[in-house]
Order: C-alpha cells, then sequence, then structure tokens
C-alpha cells in the first residue's frame, strides 16, 4: 500500500464522482428504455414501473408495427448481403492487384463519402432513383444504402486481406486449387472476423437509417422501423409515448442480440492480422 | 520420381531486372539439391519458376519426361514447403494436411485416412485435432511436410526450409530432412543461402549469383575446389584465403613472398600474370620455425572454434589465416609460417576470378 496524501485523496474522490455522474448521464435513457414499456402511465420521467404489458398489446394493435420490423430485417440484409460480398472481392481485388495510384483513390473514396453524406447528395440521389424507376422500392433503398457504405467497408477489409499471406494461397495454388477455391477455402476463413465486423457494422448503419427509406420509399406497407417511428402519435397530437417506448425496445433488441452473437461467434476486429 | 531439366530458363521482372538469366541445370532422379546463394541471387524466383508460381519468361522446364514450362502449378505434380510453412491456421493439422487431397477430390474418410498415415510418418499422431497456432515451431514444419508428402508428388520443392527454426532444432531437423528424403527417394530441391546448410544436407548444389550459375557439384566439389573467388570467398564458414600475387617462373609472389606455383596450374600461367591465390585456412600448416616455399607473418588474432582455433597472421601487405588444433596456438606476436597442404592451393585469374585452367569467356558481362 502507498501512502496517499490528502490531496490524492481528494482528486481521486472527485474523478469518480465525476465519472459517476457521466455514467448516470448515459444510463438513465437506458434506464428509461427498459422500463417505460412496461409501465402502465409511460411518461418522459424515469419512474419505478407501475407493471403492465399493456404497452405491447397495444402496440400489437398498431397494424403496421411488426411488418416495419420485417421491413428493416429485409433492408438491414439485403443491405449487408451487397456490402460483403462486393466489399471483398474489391478488397482482395486491390490488395493482390498493383494499380498506380491505389492508395490515393481508396483514400478519396473514404473522404468523399463520409462528406458527401447522404443527406447532401439526397436531391442528386432522388432524381437518379426516379430516373432508374426505383421509387417506392426496397431494392433501390438497398442500392443507396449499400453505396453509401461500400467505400469505408472496402478500407477496413483491404487491410484484413492485406493481411493474409501470399504464401498461404500460393501454397493452394501448387497444389492444384483454383481461384474460387481459395477464396473459399482459405482467403474467408481467415478474414472471417472481418467480414464478421463489416456485415455487423452495416447492418447497424441500415437500422439506424431513416432518412433513405423515408424519402425513396412512398408505400406505408413498405417502412423500416426506424420510419414508422415517427407516426407514434395520439389523436390529440402529442407523442404516444407508450408505443414510442415499446417500440424503441423491440428496435433495439434484434441489434443487441446480433451483436452478442456475432461478437462471441467471431470477435470484432478493425484491423487485420492473423492470431496464432 | 522424376529428374527436372532446365534449358535457357530465364525470368525477367518489370523494370528489366534479370532475376533468373539463361540457366542450363539438370537435377537427377531421387536427387537431393539445394540452390545456394546469397540474398537476391535469383535462387527463390529460380525455386517458384520450377514450380509454376512464376512464369518463366523464355526456356523450358522439364519434369520428368513432360515440359511443365506452360503447366498451372497444380498439374506440376509437385509439392512446395514454404519458408512460412503456410499452414492454414482455421485449419487442424489433419484439415490441412488432407486439403491438397480435397482439392484432388478424394472423399472425406479416405484423405482422413492418408492424412493420419503421413502425420504418424512425421510423428504428428497426437496432434491431429490441433490447430496450427498451438504447434511449436519444429512442428509446424512436420505438419508442412506431412501435407507435402501426402499428395505423392513427383518433386519437392523447399524454400529455405530452415530459416524459422532455432539454432538447436535446426540442426535436428537438418539430420531429419535429410534422412526423411532418402527414405522417400522423391527428387527434393531446396533454397538456402546458408551454406553450411547446403553442405551438410545436399547430394549436389547450384552456387549462385546475379541470376546465373556459378559451379553445380558436390559439397565435396564446391569445397574443395571452388570455380571462382565468388564461390571460394561464400562457401565455407571460415572465408578462404585469397592473396593476390604476381606469377615469377614456377612461383608466385605475394608481397614479396615467394610460394610454389601447383603442378597442375604452372601449364595454364604466363610468367608476370596477375593471379589470386586461393587457400583455404583448415588447408594451411603452421609451424614456429621458417620453411621453405612458406607465407611468414606475425600471429594478430587467435579466434577459438572449439575443436580448433582459427589463427590470423598479419604480414607486409595481406593477411593469412590458418587453423591449428586446439591447445596448439601460437602466443600472440610470435613470428610464424603456413604452408599449404599438398594439391591444396588453387590459383585464379585476377583478371575474371575464375579458376586458370577454366575456358577463357569470350565476353565477360
Amino acid at each position: 500500500m502507498s501512502i496517499v496524501t490528502p490531496r490524492e485523496m481528494v482528486g481521486r474522490i472527485g474523478f469518480y464522482v465525476l465519472v459517476g455522474l457521466v455514467t448516470a448521464f448515459f444510463a438513465l435513457p437506458m434506464l428509461w428504455l427498459v422500463a417505460t414499456p412496461f409501465d402502465d402511465q409511460p411518461g418522459l420521467a424515469l419512474s419505478v414501473p407501475d407493471p403492465t404489458l399493456g404497452n405491447f398489446s397495444e402496440l400489437l394493435d398498431n397494424r403496421l408495427a411488426l411488418p416495419s420490423l420485417l421491413n428493416s430485417i429485409l433492408l438491414a440484409a439485403g443491405t449487408a448481403l451487397l456490402v460483403v460480398v462486393f466489399a471483398a472481392t474489391a478488397a482482395y481485388a486491390l490488395s493482390r492487384v498493383r494499380i498506380p495510384g491505389r492508395d490515393i483513390m481508396l483514400y478519396l473514396l473514404l473522404l468523399l463519402s463520409s462528406i458527401v453524406t447522404g443527406t447532401a447528395a439526397m436531391v442528386p440521389i432522388f432524381l437518379l432513383m426516379f430516373e432508374l424507376g426505383l421509387i417506392d422500392s426496397r431494392v433501390g433503398v438497398v442500392l443507396v444504402l449499400s453505396g453509401g457504405l461500400l467505400p469505408a467497408a472496402i478500407f477496413i477489409l483491404k487491410d484484413f486481406m492485406d493481411s493474409v499471406p501470399k504464401s498461404y494461397e500460393e501454397s493452394a495454388r501448387v497444389f492444384g486449387a483454383s481461384s474460387f477455391q481459395i477464396l473459399r477455402d482459405v482467403v474467408v476463413p481467415v478474414i472471417r472476423p472481418g467480414l464478421a465486423t463489416i456485415a455487423v457494422w452495416t447492418i447497424v448503419n441500415v437500422w439506424g437509417n431513416f432518412l433513405v427509406p423515408f424519402i425513396l420509399l412512398r408505400d406505408a406497407d413498405k417502412q423500416p422501423a426506424a420510419v414508422l417511428m415517427r407516426t407514434f402519435y395520439t389523436e390529440g397530437g402529442s407523442p404516444n409515448l407508450a408505443l414510442i417506448s415499446t417500440f424503441s425496445l423491440l428496435f433495439s433488441i434484434p441489434v443487441i442480440a446480433m451483436y452478442l452473437f456475432v461478437n462471441r461467434r467471431y470477435g470484432f476486429r478493425f484491423y487485420g492480422g492473423i492470431k496464432s | 520420381m522424376a529428374s527436372i531439366q532446365l534449358d535457357g530458363l530465364t525470368k525477367v521482372y518489370p523494370g528489366d531486372v534479370r532475376a533468373v538469366d539463361a540457366l542450363d541445370l539438370s537435377i537427377v532422379d531421387g536427387e537431393f539439391f539445394a540452390l545456394l546463394g546469397p540474398s537476391g541471387c535469383g535462387k527463390t524466383t529460380l525455386l517458384r519458376t520450377i514450380a509454376g508460381l512464376e512464369e518463366a519468361t523464355s526456356g523450358t522446364v522439364r519434369i520428368g519426361d513432360r515440359d511443365v514450362t506452360q503447366l498451372p502449378p497444380g498439374k506440376r505434380e509437385l509439392a512446395m514447403v514454404f519458408q512460412d510453412y503456410a499452414l492454414f491456421p482455421h485449419m487442424t493439422v489433419a484439415d490441412n494436411i488432407s486439403y491438397p487431397l480435397k482439392i484432388k477430390g478424394l472423399a472425406k474418410p479416405e484423405r482422413l485416412t492418408k492424412a493420419v498415415e503421413a502425420g504418424e510418418e512425421l510423428s504428428l499422431g497426437g496432434l491431429m485435432e490441433r490447430r496450427p497456432g498451438e504447434l511449436s515451431g519444429g512442428q509446424q514444419q512436420r505438419v508442412a511436410l506431412a501435407r507435402a508428402i501426402a499428395v505423392h508428388p513427383q518433386v519437392f520443392l523447399f524454400d529455405e526450409p530452415l530459416s524459422n527454426l532455432d539454432a538447436r532444432l535446426r540442426l535436428e531437423a537438418r539430420t531429419f530432412l535429410k534422412r526423411l528424403q532418402r527414405e522417400l527417394g522423391v527428387t527434393t530441391v531446396f533454397v538456402t543461402h546458408d551454406q553450411a546448410e547446403a553442405l551438410a544436407m545436399a547430394d549436389r548444389m547450384a552456387v549462385m549469383d546475379a541470376g546465373k550459375i556459378r559451379q553445380v557439384g558436390t559439397a565435396r566439389e564446391v569445397f574443395q575446389r571452388p570455380a571462382s573467388t565468388f564461390v571460394a570467398n561464400f562457401i565455407g564458414s571460415t572465408p578462404m584465403n585469397l592473396l593476390p600475387g604476381v606469377v615469377q617462373g614456377d612461383g608466385v609472389d605475394v608481397s614479396g613472398q615467394r610460394i610454389p606455383m601447383p603442378a597442375d596450374s604452372r601449364e595454364h600461367v604466363a610468367d608476370g600474370q596477375d593471379v589470386v591465390v586461393g587457400v583455404r585456412p583448415e588447408y594451411l600448416t603452421l609451424s614456429q620455425s621458417a620453411a621453405d616455399g612458406a607465407l611468414h607473418g606475425v600471429v594478430a588474432i587467435i579466434e577459438n572454434l572449439g575443436t580448433s582455433a582459427l589463427v590470423t597472421l598479419e604480414a607486409d601487405g595481406f593477411t593469412v589465416a590458418a587453423t591449428v588444433p586446439d591447445g596448439e596456438e601460437p602466443p600472440i606476436g610470435a613470428d610464424a609460417w603456413v604452408s599449404a597442404a599438398e594439391g591444396r592451393t588453387l590459383v585464379y585469374r585476377a583478371s575474371d576470378g575464375e579458376l586458370v585452367d577454366a575456358p577463357v569467356a569470350a565476353a565477360i558481362a
């Protein structure tokens, strides 16, 4: 045990108080999210719930609530599939083929895709989708979202691809494996944590995206959950906290469950490298 | 089993880098053959060209009676062990060994049986369910070897097979590899930059420099009679003494001291020609009394080599090293004389570094 001066002691106490306050600041909304759906009298304040499941049955009465979750899943799964497949193949090619200016190009893509966000490009994107006849189509939403996420996904996956030693592929080639067999049997399994990370990251991005599906989808039956939530008002015009809190909880659970599952199964990493 | 025949093999990389330069070489069926040379001499490129991982710019590669120059690596019936072993980290030992058999389309039970057989042969019995990350370096190497053996190839190619092992294990693996190759009788080509490794393991070796082969021969031939000063410098754990001199009658003048010209070199030199006299420290006898035809110097450095010691003499204009049995080292600062054992002195032309009895190349690149 080291000797603690009073001055250090005060500093330490102050530090922990600060940490406690910050933690509480972030924890309160979470607690609200968990408690309010079960509250008979849902409000904006956090209170010990008067337990009921009535909010859930009210939510089930909403014709669009559960289908909208399914819509979210469709959009997220479709986008994740596109992003993983195209990012993996593009990253593989970029990692293995020498093109002049490759790294500059990757940086530019990443930079542009993060500066020119969906919001800024929404008008041209809308016009483009209109010309292509993809307004009010889930395919259109998936394409737009994929386009926005691909540059960063390629950038991250290229790092994973770079970390797969060439000798793995050469060894397989000497044994007579085709390019497809090499990709399937060697490269993909080795970078599986990278693919899992990209898939989850894509799903989370799509799951919470409001603007793109809001603008591109007309039909209420195709709305994903994030868009539907804006319609939960009472007849008097004030927010229907019972529906909003209950739906928010249902909206969060799939993503959290997926995160836990993938993390357990593959582990998240944002960098390449072979664990030995 | 098959021989390997290379004719005019050339590999030019973009930027006009000639990694392998018009190379002819034949490797006999069942031979353990070393490609030896300093870094960047083209030995690994040559191995990879034989494997088909690099495309030959010109020339042909024949394995047995097949011309494989245009074949992809998978159709050449060879197995390669990489420097880093290239074991697939996500597969168990059994899956790693049987992967080539899977590519060949064998059913799962059959290929697992074969994998276990190959594993047993290399005493990997209890490790079949482990992953490469859970194995020691030596075990990983044996898995890579088992994977190569399991496909029963015509030819084995090893790229620096011992460089990833620690020094102690390297000696064991050397013996082990040599025995394995003898038992299997498969033609094997391995690349190394370590001359001791090549001398110890190979039946024959090619010493390479700048994309060309400088000498091909058995370990004994290359050690005792290096074809050029480059090979002489490169081979041997103690560097060969290379003393510049001038031919004078039936002797050579080395910075004012005279040593006899070996009989078999005499007819190939002219009076007054510049030459380099080469003699290994192991073939020099050191004495502390003057002798006829011996070189005189002062003992400057003594390096202990275990069972012998390397004594370096300094003379006017050159230094010369000789090995002496342990316990017979002269004191530092003493006068000493060294003379070469009969027939162990080599004479090189100063102009191109080749032995004087070698034909003069038409043009020196």
